[in-house]
């Protein structure tokens, strides 16, 4: 595929802090090839800014390669853009056309606070997780390898599960703000597994409970399985309310017991 | 990134809720105070209302049989319980049975909603409903799930409505007559404007279980990936045949099929003169 140069224009989302209102600029990004990622048309752009003595747009991004989990941004109304499966750093200019007009937004939700531009605060996704998405383990010597017997279908979903990188792009797309998916994959490639079973209905109630402190409830839209770059099925969460309830039973406090 | 955000404190660090956990409530009341159990008791009630939905519909098929037939089903109704239990007492049961789910299916509607509402209305410092400015682009809610808050009130004053139609003849400009059902659909639903709120709240019924059948799978937690693709099939089918049952009424009684003239107690114009005609009419067959 040869290179080839496309003049777009952006609309950013500009906003100076949390406590700032926050609007859209305008800008012209000339010339930019086809072959470059999304971010990199906008660290092109940023240099622009730099040379007119203008501030430049503030965006997070860490790995580049879709793993990482920190890009986060809302092209043309969908978490990580268009495609389907990538996240934002994966997107390519060759998806635009010469000409095109992008909006980008930061990842919206109340418990996502804009730090500044396009960088938003997602510690209330680690709350979630330092809620129950741990095991506990012996950390004595190194355990013998294959001493813990994980069934082939059980390992596959845990898998599926743990692909999730915790970008909060599920909470952005969502109406209703809910982290329904991150939590229930992070819930279910722990609850999947051997190791996961002696806290698993200590975790899911408290990992839902802390995510009901923060987010909004889920409609079953599908939004978020569509904005996800890992794809993480919404089956996570139905096996997260099943297992709600069916925690709430288990750990219901007999009469006569104490705590 | 500490280096970055020169302003960023313990505020981005330390988010605060947006709502305050109450004590635990005992067993199973402590269901209702998450959203997921909320959402779980959502779905039963709406299985439940569900299968009214659908034995209301099943029901009132007896009005092809005639005048005869809706006042033979009406009583076998208030007979309930056959002879053991005194009459129109399970009635009574199943009726306040209904209203205790359709206010839980309610309560949990809206108590939800809120939640979600504090969860998005401070996105990125807009205020009001979560927007995107630069334009939102669904990719997978369709019209149905998008529209179950706004469906679910066109039912509820629906009902309202459909009770002091049919149930309470507060409508004057229908002749009601308590113990002619078969007249009292007749006369009301052979009235145009009345014919349109009917079927304008069936589509909005049948919108309504498109959604709710298949969320009611999600919500419960009944996923199994063999059936999970029967799942979207069955809600369709559910509301499309709802949907069909329930305007064949407004319908059939616009085009003359449901008719007061086929009414053979139409004069009647009391609740005991009805019930006395359609019984001498009913002891008339029996002797031949």
């Amino acid at each position: 595929m040869s290179e080839t140069l496309i003049n777009i224009t952006l609309d950013v989302w500009r906003q100076n802090g949390p406590a700032d209102a926050g609007h859209f600029e305008t800008y012209e990004a000339k010339e930019i090839s086809t072959d470059s990622s999304f971010l990199e048309m906008l660290d092109i752009v940023n240099e622009q800014l730099i040379d007119a003595g203008k501030i430049p747009i503030t965006f997070e991004s860490d790995c580049r390669e879709g793993i990482c989990g920190t890009c986060s941004l809302m092209i043309n109304g969908q978490a990580h853009g268009p495609n389907k499966g990538q996240a934002t750093c994966q997107l390519h200019m060759r998806t635009f056309k010469n000409g095109d007009h992008i909006t980008i937004e930061p990842f919206r939700a109340t418990s996502f606070p804009v730090i500044k531009d396009l960088a938003v605060s997602r510690a209330a996704m680690d709350k979630i997780q330092h809620a129950g998405g741990y095991i506990t383990v012996a950390t004595g010597s190194a355990p013998d390898a294959n001493l813990t017997q994980v069934p082939k279908e059980a390992a596959d979903l845990a898998m599926d599960a743990a692909q999730c990188i915790g970008c909060g792009a599920c909470v952005a797309a969502c109406p209703n703000s809910a982290a329904q998916l991150f939590t229930s994959a992070k819930i279910n490639h722990l609850n999947l597994l051997p190791q996961g079973q002696s806290e698993r209905w200590k975790r899911v109630e408290e990992m839902v409970d802390t995510m009901e402190d923060f987010f909004g409830t889920c409609t079953n839209h599908g939004e978020c399985y569509e904005a996800c770059p890992k794809e993480i099925s919404l089956d996570f969460i139905a096996f997260m309310n099943r297992d709600y309830v069916k925690a709430k039973i288990k750990n219901r406090k007999l009469a006569g017991q104490n705590g | 990134m500490a280096q970055t955000l020169p302003n960023a404190g313990s505020d981005f660090r330390d988010p605060q809720p947006i709502r305050t956990r109450k004590k635990a409530l005992p067993f199973p009341l402590n269901i209702w105070q998450s959203a997921i159990g909320r959402k779980w008791v959502m779905a039963l009630t709406g299985v439940g209302l569900l299968g009214f939905v659908l034995a209301h519909m099943i029901g009132n098929f007896h009005v092809f049989e005639g005048a005869v037939g809706m006042h033979e089903y009406a009583e076998l109704l208030r007979e309930l319980g056959g002879g053991i239990i005194p009459r129109t007492w399970l009635l009574w049961v199943l009726r306040f049975g209904l209203i205790a789910m359709f206010g839980l299916h309610i309560a949990a509607a809206y108590t939800t909603k809120e939640i979600s509402r504090h969860a998005s209305d401070k996105a990125g410092y807009i205020g009001g409903e979560k927007s995107y400015p630069g334009g939102r682009d669904y990719v997978a809610a369709n019209y149905a799930s998008r529209t179950m808050r706004w469906t679910g009130p066109i039912i509820l004053f629906y009902l309202i409505f459909h009770l002091a139609d049919l149930t309470w003849g507060f409508i004057p400009s229908t002749d009601y007559v308590r113990g002619d059902p078969y007249g009292n659909l007749a006369n009301s639903l052979g009235n145009l404007p009345v014919a349109i709120i009917y079927i304008i709240a069936n589509g909005a019924l049948a919108l309504h279980i498109f959604h709710g059948a298949w969320s009611l799978f999600q919500s419960l937690g009944l996923n199994n990936p063999k059936y999970n693709q029967a799942r979207r099939g069955l809600a369709a089918g559910l509301a499309g045949v709802i949907l069909i049952g329930n305007l064949s009424f407004p319908i059939l009684s616009q085009t003359g099929v449901i008719d007061q003239s086929k009414n053979p107690c139409a004069a009647e114009t009391t609740e005991e003169g009805a019930v006395a005609c359609f019984e001498a009419l009913i002891h008339e067959e029996e002797g031949e």
